[in-house]
């Protein structure tokens, strides 16, 4: 689904240039349910706003759904944004004069879809995340976990290739963590590629894959182990 | 094109901060209502002026001022050169293609000089004025009854037709005057019309404490036989009233064999080279008007842009985020500049309303008469106006939409 070859990343120019992404390679496959751990400077975020084609790579490949995701417009960008990736933010963004309906039909409604349409297909995100009772509520009248969910039936929506979660769980208590993980893997077993960048190791551990970046590089992938020992001290 | 979804973004968006967006509309709502205010007290002005000057702007008025002073085929100087009805058919023979209208004028007792006019036990001293049939427009009398007409003039009928100040002093408020009789220097005339003038001002009290009667009446029964005391030409459209005047002259001078050069002979004034100086005066007020009225616009324009500008800032996050979910540029530019046009398009149009009930309220209240009459404003200024807004609309969201456009939603989705 996602796939990576040497890429490259830099900061800046001249002597002050900063090698941030130092030749990932990286297949993510359709249906897994993968983490991205690492200390901060690790490169974890800017690798997942290439994912999340927010931002350019320098060198190397990245193909998308087999398609190569290259030297993109900023219209295409959108497009592709728009259509294959689905973003779940720490802090929610959910817009705060819209309810919750309204905030999950919004990535259709880049679409050009009817409104009757959108808020069918909304509402039906809306049910399967569990807030059936809540759709007409604005985000300041939910809590924590309902807003998360909503951000995620937001992300589901448009049925994206694959689903971007970005500290899915940071703003949230535990028990919520609990609820939200589980909604997680509930989407995951309905056949979704996740990927949830994390710098919680009891979160990256209840995925299949943890892949740790250590500067700019990939240093361990071991399948379903957590990687404890190449955790960095924070 | 229109696309319905966008428009309930975006007033669900504006609704969203009504306090901002109300301060906003303010600017360009004072903006147009100044801008239609100004216009509309312009033309009020100029209504007034040109009220003056009465139905018709170009007639040239002829007399016979001051006896030659130069000798000139071999006739000599100091001869009185008289006006005759002969004079109007001259002008108006060689003369058809530029001139509409030339008429020979009497006044009973000379220029200006007012008569001792009687009706039973009644009387008054008013001007008494010889006319033609279909002139009553020359002169601006809105005529009730009837005009003098052609079998006036032909038969030489002794009737009149009587101004307001005439009616007020020789007949009773409840008194029909159409019908009865007045007596002109023992001569009886019927009256058959009344008038009021349409000028306005003090000009108007003057031109009401008149008498019209025929004026081949009156040559024949008041001794004025051999001469008209004015002649009055109105050019045809086309023809400026400076021009027939200078042509006139020379005409008549040639006619009666007055020396070229020698200018006091034929006394003459036009209203039309007034009535243009009067007219480039309200030009300029006009340009003034636009000049003022257009920088308040642009105040108000810049305010939207600084404001938009603001809106964009507090929703950079907002704007990342749309952009995130899939919004090109080209949704958000729209997004921004659809909200700035539609503050301004709404609250210039308030603007305009306003400024012209106001206007229309003004013309109700003020007096009919005076130097500032019905201030308003015309369709094609209107339009010109919301043209203007638009443009300034969209000149105040290009920049916010710009920087909009570029928001980088890495930053704006960062956590804080």
């Amino acid at each position: 689904m996602i796939k990576l070859d040497n890429l490259h990343k830099y900061y800046g120019t001249g002597a002050q240039r900063l090698h941030v992404l130092n030749g990932i390679d990286l297949h993510i496959r359709e249906g897994e349910l993968v983490s991205i751990m690492g200390s901060s400077g690790s490169g974890k975020s800017t690798l997942l706003n290439i994912l999340g084609l927010l931002d350019q790579y320098d060198e190397g490949r990245y193909a998308l759904a087999g398609q190569p995701m290259e030297r993109l417009s900023e219209k295409q960008a959108a497009q592709y944004r728009n259509r294959m990736i689905g973003f779940v933010f720490q802090s929610f963004n959910l817009l705060p004069f819209k309810n919750a309906l309204e905030n999950v039909s919004l990535p259709l409604y880049y679409q050009g879809m009817s409104r009757k349409a959108r808020s069918e297909q909304a509402r039906h995100y809306l049910e399967q995340v569990g807030l059936a009772d809540r759709m007409t509520h604005m985000p300041n009248e939910l809590s924590g976990g309902q807003k998360q969910r909503v951000a995620i039936a937001r992300a589901l929506v448009t049925q994206p290739k694959v689903i971007l979660a970005d500290e899915p769980t940071g703003a949230l208590d535990s028990v919520t963590t609990g609820e939200v993980m589980e909604l997680l893997h509930r989407i995951h077993g309905e056949g979704n590629t996740l990927v949830i960048v994390t710098h919680e190791p009891e979160i990256a551990a209840q995925t299949q894959r943890q892949i740790t970046l250590k500067d700019g590089r990939i240093v361990a992938t071991p399948d379903g182990i957590a990687p404890s020992a190449t955790e960095e001290p924070a | 094109m229109f696309d319905l979804e966008k428009w309930q973004e975006i007033i669900a968006t504006l609704k969203q901060h009504k306090l901002r967006t109300g301060l906003t509309a303010f600017g360009v709502f004072w903006g147009i209502f100044m801008l239609v205010l100004l216009l509309g007290a312009g033309r009020g002005l100029e209504n007034g002026m040109t009220a003056n000057f009465g139905q018709v702007t170009n007639s040239v008025f002829l007399w016979s001022a001051r006896p030659t002073q130069i000798p000139y085929a071999g006739l000599p100087k100091g001869r009185r050169i008289t006006l005759k009805p002969a004079d109007a058919e001259l002008i108006r023979a060689r003369m058809d293609d530029k001139v509409d209208i030339v008429a020979g004028f009497n006044r009973l007792g000379g220029w200006g000089n007012e008569q001792y006019i009687a009706r039973g036990d009644t009387s008054g001293t008013f001007t008494v004025r010889g006319s033609h049939p279909g002139m009553a427009y020359l002169h601006s009398l809105d005529v009730t009854g009837r005009f003098i007409n052609e079998r006036d003039h032909r038969e030489k009928r002794k009737i009149a037709i009587i101004g307001r100040g005439v009616q007020q002093v020789l007949f009773a408020p409840w008194e029909e005057p159409i019908g009865k009789n007045i007596s002109i220097h023992g001569i009886n005339f019927l009256v058959v019309g009344t008038f009021t003038s349409l000028s306005t001002g003090d000009n108007a009290v003057n031109e009401e404490e008149a008498i019209f009667i025929p004026n081949r009446t009156l040559r024949y029964a008041f001794n004025q036989v051999g001469w008209v005391g004015n002649l009055t030409i109105v050019p045809k459209p086309g023809y400026h009233a400076s021009d027939v005047e200078e042509e006139v002259k020379a005409l008549l001078r040639d006619y009666h064999r007055v020396h070229p050069d020698d200018q006091a002979v034929f006394g003459s004034w036009n209203m039309q080279a007034f009535y243009d100086r009067i007219q480039s005066l309200f030009t300029g007020i006009q340009a003034f008007s636009w000049l003022v009225a257009i920088g308040t616009i642009l105040a108000g324009a810049i305010g939207v842009g600084n404001i938009m500008l603001i809106v964009v800032k507090e929703r950079t996050r907002e704007i990342g985020l749309r952009k995130a979910l899939g919004a090109t540029p080209m949704s958000i530019v729209s997004m921004i500049v659809l909200e700035a046009l539609v503050i301004t398009a709404f609250s210039g149009y308030l603007g305009l309303v306003a400024g012209v009930l106001t206007l229309e309220a003004a013309s109700a209240y003020l007096p009919g008469a005076g130097t500032f009459s019905h201030p308003e404003i015309d369709f094609s200024t209107a339009i010109i106006a919301i043209v203007i807004l638009i443009l300034s609309g969209l000149l105040a969201a290009l920049l916010p939409a710009a920087k909009a456009a570029g928001v980088d939603p890495i930053t704006a989705l960062q956590d804080e």
